[in-house]
């Protein structure tokens, strides 16, 4: 367990409302919950590993799987849905060779529908991390993934080149 | 003269449509031509017609530029800024090559609106506190500390009228006085922010452009209850809305307008910022307090309820952000000032998240009793692509869809209940022809069985099987009396659910049987989709006739199953046809033909 995450931990002041918290830091460390942590966790709270379990795959933003480097996330709010979010999400699984769930096997891309970001307006919406990408269509979404692959291969050769 | 400042949106949807670059290129050409000290360029939170953003308003002539483009910034400083005339293009039309309507105020959109929850969108900068006091923050909750006891600000807030706005309707002010009354110590406020409704966007745009009047609100309701510890519960998909937030509690802090002995008076009151997890059934008060307190968030038998019993067991009053962002008007201009508007038994205004199949895409608010007509056609310019209207679809998935027949339904809590549907949380989503009614129920049944915490067998088993006839009904499988069964667990499962997740469920079944029953009958019975939208049912063809030969179709298409020799009609090959409609898209000349 790196230090980092025990420091955050040590935040917990004996408070059952903190289980979430606890799990969202652990999250943001590993960008998943590993079953070390959620051990940890138990061992801290005293909380038993099996209701931590419980609360994990009760609430849809945690998630038990490393995710890729950059996390879509498709909308399928009443909004992009009645503007056609199914086309977009069945458009990434094809354009990515993946379902919603996984992870590309170059670990780039993970893919997961979300209920809704609020972002209505510009439906159909995905979210690439932070970024949000609104008004899209099956061309435009290609066009957009294919150029954030580019990119990101264009980094990679950057970084080795420099001998990282 | 005022100082002339360009007041760039920054919220959520201009921001990914790149209204920061916007900004960033106006402070460079104002800086390349020496205008930077006299004009200001502030970033403001949402201003609500998101379909055309990056919005930009220039003051004080309220000059509304929209689609605005960072390759437009040198026109639109040289023309405008320094010589006064907006360019044309950048200016509002109702229609392609229509009038331009330049000021912000004489746009359709915001004409009709009336705001006060929104009142600062777009004027003030929500990150700076010192123009939030500029248009009278804080001001309330000092009148309250130093003026009035806590009976009188219950009286104000009841006698106001208000409701509340996260969409049961309950009274504000009688939700306070329980709370005052109950007996316990310490006492709790929350806000609830977990804006759960898919199509919704009411909570994260008012947190966004105006946190610190949910601050506000939520002191002054601590002091009327007599709380000191508050919480506000908000999303973890709402990453700007959160950093808002921190940031204006901090600002708060700072200012000692949160913390103890507020403004020199013996009142403390803090609040701490919660972030969800992710779970609809949160939206649901007892479920809300659960997940606060760290357990498993299922719904508990009221009452007691919160009032009495809530977080830790201790007397709790949890409203939702825009009941609270209402509390600080009618502080300041009085109970019979906010009864004034609306309708007779919901007064004041509503924010709801006009989105969907309608031209003026965005957030609106408006006084209780307007029309849904008024809020589809007047405020949001009607259907786009000369397309037909079908359904407005309210409250989420606890709502319904009403037809045109109820276009002219006031808006206000009864009357959209007798109709059907529910004023909900305020999301309004427009449906055209192009949408299948039966596949809104399925996707609806879909979202609540999902979400359904499990707790109660009827809403846990029955929208699966809800989900289940309803799926088959779209991929052609529906039998004859699917409608009877899916009627009689729609009762069953409304009449024996314990939380307001199950006993509304039901509610999108219910509604698109009762006003489009032909539509669930074309499935069943002729094994067609009207609406040409459920894939089993539908297939696409090129007509001969018609088609030009273009290729735009055949370049389209994802699975290269359209083929045919230049100028000459085309083929689909039925056989590896995935149906995604592509090919429908982008013809120009009406030649695909979906059945």
């Amino acid at each position: 367990m790196s230090d980092n995450f025990s420091f955050q931990l040590w935040r917990y002041e004996g408070e059952p409302g903190e289980l979430i918290p606890l799990l969202q830091s652990a999250q943001n460390h590993f960008g998943y919950i590993p079953r070390r942590a959620i051990r940890y966790i138990s061992g801290v709270t005293g909380i038993p590993e099996s209701d931590i379990y419980g609360v994990i795959t009760f609430y849809s933003q945690f998630r038990l799987r490393p995710t890729g480097k950059l996390h879509i996330r498709a909308c399928d709010g009443t909004a992009c849905h009645v503007s056609g979010s199914r086309l977009i999400i069945e458009t990434i699984e094809d354009e990515l060779g993946i379902s919603v769930g996984d992870t590309t096997e170059d670990g780039l891309f993970t893919l997961h529908t979300v209920a809704c970001i609020g972002c209505c307006s510009l439906a159909p919406v995905i979210m690439i991390n932070d970024e949000t990408h609104g008004n899209l269509n099956p061309a435009s979404l290609r066009k957009l993934l294919r150029k954030i692959r580019r990119r990101e291969e264009r980094t990679e050769v950057t970084a080795s080149s420099h001998g990282r | 003269m005022d100082q002339m400042s360009l007041l760039v949106c920054g919220g959520t949807g201009c921001t990914s449509n790149g209204s920061l670059e916007i900004r960033t290129a106006l402070e460079q050409e104002l800086a390349r031509r020496g205008l930077a000290q006299d004009v200001k360029v502030v970033t403001t939170g949402c201003n609500g017609m998101c379909g055309r953003g990056p919005i930009l308003v220039a003051q004080p002539e309220g000059v509304f530029f929209h689609s605005v483009a960072p390759e437009d910034v040198p026109e639109l400083v040289e023309a405008y800024v320094i010589g006064g005339k907006p360019p044309a293009r950048l200016l509002y039309t109702e229609e392609q090559r229509g009038p331009v309507i330049p000021k912000m105020s004489e746009v359709p959109f915001y004409a009709k609106q009336q705001l006060i929850a929104l009142s600062n969108r777009g004027i003030i900068d929500p990150e700076n506190l010192e123009e939030y006091i500029g248009r009278d923050g804080y001001q309330a909750l000092s009148r309250v500390l130093t003026t009035m006891t806590e009976e009188e600000v219950i009286d104000e807030v009841t006698r106001s009228g208000l409701r509340g706005r996260g969409g049961a309707g309950f009274p504000t002010g009688r939700k306070w006085a329980f709370a005052r009354a109950a007996v316990g110590n310490p006492k709790y406020v929350i806000c609830n922010a977990d804006e759960g409704d898919p199509g919704a966007f009411m909570d994260r745009s008012i947190v966004e452009s105006d946190p610190h009047a949910v601050i506000e609100g939520m002191a002054i309701g601590g002091y009327a209850i007599g709380a000191s510890e508050a919480f506000v519960y908000i999303r973890g998909e709402y990453p700007l809305a959160l950093a808002r937030l921190n940031l204006a509690i901090e600002q708060a802090r700072t200012y000692g307008l949160l913390g103890e002995n507020i403004l020199g008076t013996d009142f403390s009151f803090d609040i701490k910022v919660s972030v969800g997890a992710g779970a609809f059934v949160c939206g649901e008060e007892t479920s809300l307090i659960a997940s606060l307190e760290g357990r498993m968030p299922e719904p508990r038998v009221k009452p007691p309820f919160p009032a009495q019993s809530g977080y830790m067991g201790k007397p709790t009053n949890i409203n939702n952000v825009e009941t609270w962002a209402n509390i600080r008007h009618i502080i300041l201009r009085g109970a019979e000032w906010f009864s004034s508007i609306g309708s007779e038994t919901s007064k004041g205004t509503k924010v709801f998240s006009l989105v969907g199949k309608v031209n003026n895409t965005g957030l609106v608010e408006v006084p209780m009793g307007i029309t849904l007509r008024e809020i589809v056609f007047d405020i949001g310019g009607g259907i786009p692509d000369g397309k037909k209207f079908k359904a407005v679809q309210s409250g989420g998935p606890s709502g319904g869809c009403l037809p045109e027949s109820k276009l002219d339904t006031p808006v206000d809590y009864e009357s959209l209940t007798k109709a059907g549907s529910i004023m909900g949380s305020g999301g309004l989503i427009v449906m055209d022809e192009t949408t299948c009614m039966v596949e809104v129920a399925r996707y609806f049944v879909a979202f609540t069985q999902e979400e359904s915490c499990g707790k109660c067998t009827p809403c846990r088993e029955g929208t699966k099987h809800m989900l289940d006839i309803l799926t088959a009904i779209t991929e052609g499988r529906g039998e004859e009396g699917d409608i009877e069964i899916l009627k009689t667990m729609a009762r069953n499962i409304k009449a024996t659910s314990l939380c307001g997740l199950g006993q509304t469920a039901p509610n999108p079944v219910l509604t698109t049987i009762r006003y489009f029953r032909d539509e669930y009958e074309a499935h069943i019975r002729e094994k067609r989709c009207p609406s040409g939208v459920c894939k089993p049912l539908i297939s696409y063809t090129i007509d001969k006739e018609a088609c030009t030969g273009c290729r735009a179709c055949a370049i389209s298409c994802p699975v290269t199953c359209i083929t045919g020799e230049r100028k000459l009609p085309h083929v689909i090959d039925q056989t590896q046809c995935i149906k995604c409609g592509m090919c429908f898209d982008v013809c120009n000349f009406n030649a695909v033909r979906v059945e």
